[in-house]
């Protein structure tokens, strides 16, 4: 069998043996005990030719319903948007993606560059005036900002609203269970985060408070109130998840006195891909920049003073400070931070505050149309792209029967809130049509008779 | 080439100007600016840039050129494995059937995806030996950490609280350390003997009731197998701690020995090295972790299993230590890992351990006269140079990296593993062949040489990038992490 990875001729072999003084590359080996060699061949599939593997994988995708062929109003946390041509072009590039971090400045400016091109975005659009490189997700991204808070305040309780993204939450439990962190959740009421139970249990004691907006039910927080409750209490942060996409119309969270801003840039430039690789975004407070965890890329001069860029701020990082490192983070999203830089130029200022009011409209026409079918939209308060509706059926069967008409249907909500049977989360996107809308209406009016 | 400055995207940004073509607004415009309170509606349009499509290519090819990969040229970067990365990983990557697959969709509907990530996890079980196999973790660091809360439940599910220290040897990656205090342990050290390998006898003074687990990596940092596995297991063991293996290394012994017959508990591997998951400046890379049958039930949620010839997530996992990670871990990238194992298959897995240990000794060979080699016995699939020979005639290891990239090379890893004085760790990769290899050993041998002869040329590098050597000083004092329009 030839493995055109490996070029390694007869020639080539024996030469090398020779220079290194040993007879076969067995030798090389010697050093690991017999006890613990394999003997024989590991058990795997026997390799394939390019063709033939190609044919086989195309049939193993074939086998999924695509959001291509199929109409789909599923979001909850991942969103089926436009993807410009240009990004896939530039992150097909090689010279960015068979990279690794740029830890050598001189040959990795446009890495360097492009990242901190992407730091600039992310500022601009969260209101914050700093960002990172990238996490590995939203979720990840909100637990590390709730450690972050946790060593910052030198303080041990979270309050998380349940209007948090259930994953998300479920991450942060976990990585809580590390720090030794309590997590205390505020329920929502009416869709929203219910302010008068956030009242009752802030005090000193808390480390921060975290708001998704718009929150998982798309609904818009009033950010405004709650951060004034928070700037009540002494040394207690405000940590918000947001859509970035949302943020092209909303007023960014930096501006309502977030102190941490995190999310997923998924929805720029970033197919879903069954949930992953997306890319966390990390932003803060000039405060906190010397606490923020992952790689920071800054702006610098070389010896002859041309402007350039290189990894900063590097004693926060685990290579450097080891056990007392921020964050034990290494590898991020870097190309997926590249596609949505790219995406983000691409739709440009304009376009992204057309792109976030069309996600808009379109989601409230499918929610006067389904309203005029008499299906209940549960929240009424401002919305993104996401809304709540009530059927008479499980979602789950609601769903296999959408499935049938060519219609991927919303997300169920029973399976993370027990009590929202029969209630569905609907994702409207610029990218869904008036007459999808109407079909997708029509089907969930039939099915509510 | 000239020294020269390449502007900004928002310095190419010209008011007016676009490149996007938008979905149509064919519903009614609803008037949402009067829905909305007012505090809610952005007043400045974020300054994201406005180019023409054309210009948005020639910024991106612009700043490409201005960056080195794999495709570039040689990059022997110890311990991060940068070997070729296919091109039909790439291509079954976009597949719209695996690309445009929505994490919520119903498993009937996904069944292609979920077999793959099955098949996968199968696969990896074999190569490391170990019982069970978990995709969630999103690379390398957020694998070890999810290993290490596994331990940890493990030992708290016996328990066994006392239980609070990580040791890690003080040849191990920065993340090993970091990602034991971030799980809530302490780290300690254990010391390495002159042969570059763990000393059993200062494992033995730092093992005890206390030990939650020993981090390890075989072949070790210096390229080097630890001979005396499984005593060192035994050891660990015997305190009742659990042996965790660090699998940025295991490129270098595929089909020659697997962990889990080594006594490891659980390991981690890094999908965007030893299989070709591309490092994309950084990342996404994958992290999957892998257990003995002991540590099973503490697995992160979901888990794939396979019944009535039907792919399904569990959730009832009552001793599970939760959610690592929203959805299913970063499934592009084990698409590409799986696709490189099925073009591989065992035969193949076993010839890249086998090159790539051939092409790391033959390298270390050729450089051990014009730099010091400080451990003789033959190396895994990378060794470790010491510049200190060249330290003494005013040539630092960072300068001969910087040389280097005159000469068109990626340097080694610099300055790491840390218990060897200006260290540079080689890892050539079984997919370099011999000829470039030879260039860069000559490259080597010429720098040695010019270090005697002609230090400045070395201390004053590099001199042919489009950048010389960066103020790294000011940019930490002053940073500036953003652009502000003049």
């Amino acid at each position: 069998m030839e493995f055109r990875y490996l070029p390694m001729t007869e020639t080539d072999k024996q030469e090398m043996l020779d220079a290194i003084g040993v007879t076969s590359t067995e030798d090389l080996f010697s050093d690991i005990p017999s006890e613990v060699r394999v003997n024989g061949a590991l058990n795997l599939k026997k390799p394939k030719n390019e063709y033939q593997l190609k044919k086989e994988l195309t049939e193993m995708a074939n086998k999924n319903v695509n959001l291509k062929e199929y109409s789909s109003f599923l979001g909850a946390g991942v969103y089926d948007h436009f993807i410009p041509s240009v990004v896939d072009h530039v992150i097909s590039r090689s010279e960015f993606y068979t990279a690794y971090t740029p830890y050598q400045p001189e040959i990795s400016q446009g890495e360097l560059q492009a990242i901190f091109e992407f730091q600039t975005m992310i500022s601009e659009l969260t209101g914050m005036p700093v960002s990172n490189s990238s996490m590995y997700d939203g979720g990840t991204s909100l637990a590390e900002a709730v450690n972050l808070s946790a060593a910052h305040t030198k303080k041990k309780k979270i309050l998380l609203s349940k209007a948090v993204h259930p994953e998300s939450r479920a991450v942060i439990e976990s990585y809580a269970k590390g720090q030794g962190l309590e997590i205390f959740e505020i329920e929502s009421v009416d869709g929203l985060t219910d302010f008068n139970q956030l009242e009752r249990e802030i005090d000193g004691d808390i480390a921060s408070v975290v708001i998704q907006y718009p929150n998982f039910f798309g609904q818009i927080e009033p950010l405004d109130k709650i951060n004034n409750i928070i700037k009540g209490q002494k040394n207690v942060m405000f940590i918000v998840s947001s859509n970035p996409l949302a943020l092209g119309f909303l007023t960014p969270p930096g501006e309502f006195g977030a102190d941490i801003v995190v999310g997923d840039t998924q929805v720029f430039g970033i197919p879903a891909q069954f949930g992953g690789p997306h890319c966390g975004y990390f932003a803060t407070t000039k405060k906190l920049m010397r606490k923020v965890p992952g790689r920071l890329v800054g702006q610098t001069k070389d010896e002859n003073g041309v402007r350039g860029y290189v990894l900063t701020l590097q004693a926060r990082e685990q290579h450097i400070r080891r056990e007392k490192a921020t964050s034990n983070i290494c590898s991020n999203q870097a190309l997926n931070a590249l596609a949505s830089s790219v995406a983000m130029s691409s739709i440009g200022k304009h376009g992204l505050v057309q792109m976030a009011k069309l996600n808009m409209q379109k989601a409230r026409y499918a929610k006067e149309r389904l309203e005029k079918e008499n299906v209940e939209v549960v929240f009424q308060n401002p919305f993104f792209n996401e809304i709540v509706v009530k059927l008479n059926a499980p979602i789950s069967t609601v769903n296999e029967h959408l499935l049938d008409k060519g219609i991927i249907g919303g997300y169920d909500l029973s399976t993370a809130y027990p009590e929202l049977k029969n209630h569905m989360l609907v994702a409207v996107t610029e990218i869904r049509t008036k007459e999808e809308i109407d079909q997708f209406v029509k089907e969930l009016g039939d099915i509510n008779g | 080439m000239a020294n020269q400055d390449f502007p900004l995207i928002f310095e190419r940004s010209k008011e007016g100007r676009t490149s996007y073509s938008l979905p149509d607004l064919d519903v009614p415009a609803y008037d949402i600016e009067n829905e909305l309170e007012e505090a809610y509606i952005r007043k400045n349009p974020a300054e994201l840039p406005e180019l023409s499509e054309l210009d948005i290519m020639r910024h991106y090819t612009g700043l490409s050129n201005r960056n080195y990969g794999v495709d570039s040229g040689f990059y022997p970067l110890g311990s991060c494995t940068m070997k070729y990365n296919p091109k039909i990983n790439e291509d079954v990557a976009r597949l719209e059937g695996f690309s445009h697959v929505h994490p919520y969709q119903d498993p009937n509907t996904v069944q292609g995806a979920m077999e793959m990530l099955y098949d996968l996890q199968t696969a990896l079980k074999e190569i490391t030996g170990m019982h069970e196999i978990s995709l969630q973790s999103a690379a390398g660091a957020h694998g070890e950490w999810t290993a290490l809360m596994m331990i940890r439940a493990y030992h708290e599910a016996n328990g066994d609280y006392a239980r609070t220290k990580v040791i890690v040897p003080d040849s191990a990656h920065g993340t090993n350390p970091a990602s034991a205090a971030v799980a809530g342990f302490e780290a300690v050290t254990v010391k390495s003997n002159e042969n570059g390998l763990v000393d059993l006898e200062d494992l033995k003074r730092v093992v005890g009731p206390d030990t939650a687990a020993l981090m390890l990596t075989n072949p070790n940092t210096l390229g080097l197998f630890e001979t005396e596995i499984l005593e060192m297991a035994d050891i660990v063991h015997g305190a009742g701690g659990k042996l965790y293996y660090d699998g940025a290394n295991l490129n270098a012994i595929m089909g020659y020995a697997r962990p889990g017959d080594m006594g490891f508990d659980a390991v981690h591997l890094n999908l965007h090295k030893t299989f070709t998951g591309p490092h994309g400046g950084g990342g996404p890379g994958s992290g999957p972790v892998g257990v003995s049958e002991e540590l099973v039930p503490f697995l992160p949620k979901p888990v794939i299993v396979h019944k009535d010839d039907k792919y399904m997530f569990d959730y009832d996992r009552p001793q599970s230590i939760g959610r690592v990670k929203p959805y299913y871990g970063n499934f592009a990238i084990n698409l590409r890992a799986y696709t490189y194992i099925r073009t591989m298959g065992a035969e193949g897995l076993k010839k890249v351990s086998e090159y790539a240990v051939l092409n790391a000794n033959y390298m270390m060979r050729k450089l051990e006269k014009a730099y010091d080699l400080p451990f003789q016995q033959h190396c895994k699939h990378e060794f470790v140079l010491s510049g200190r020979r060249q330290k003494k005639l005013g040539v630092r290891t960072l300068d001969i990296a910087k040389r280097l990239l005159d000469f068109g090379y990626h340097p080694p890893t610099i300055y790491f593993p840390l218990n060897v004085e200006e260290s540079m760790m080689v890892e050539p990769t079984e997919t370099e062949s011999k000829e470039t290899l030879d260039g860069f050993i000559d490259t080597m041998i010429t720098i040695a040489k010019e270090v005697e002869d002609n230090p400045e040329v070395v201390q004053e590098a590099p001199h042919h990038t489009i950048v010389k050597r960066m103020d790294e000083t000011t940019a930490a004092r002053k940073p500036i992490l953003r652009y502000e329009k003049a």
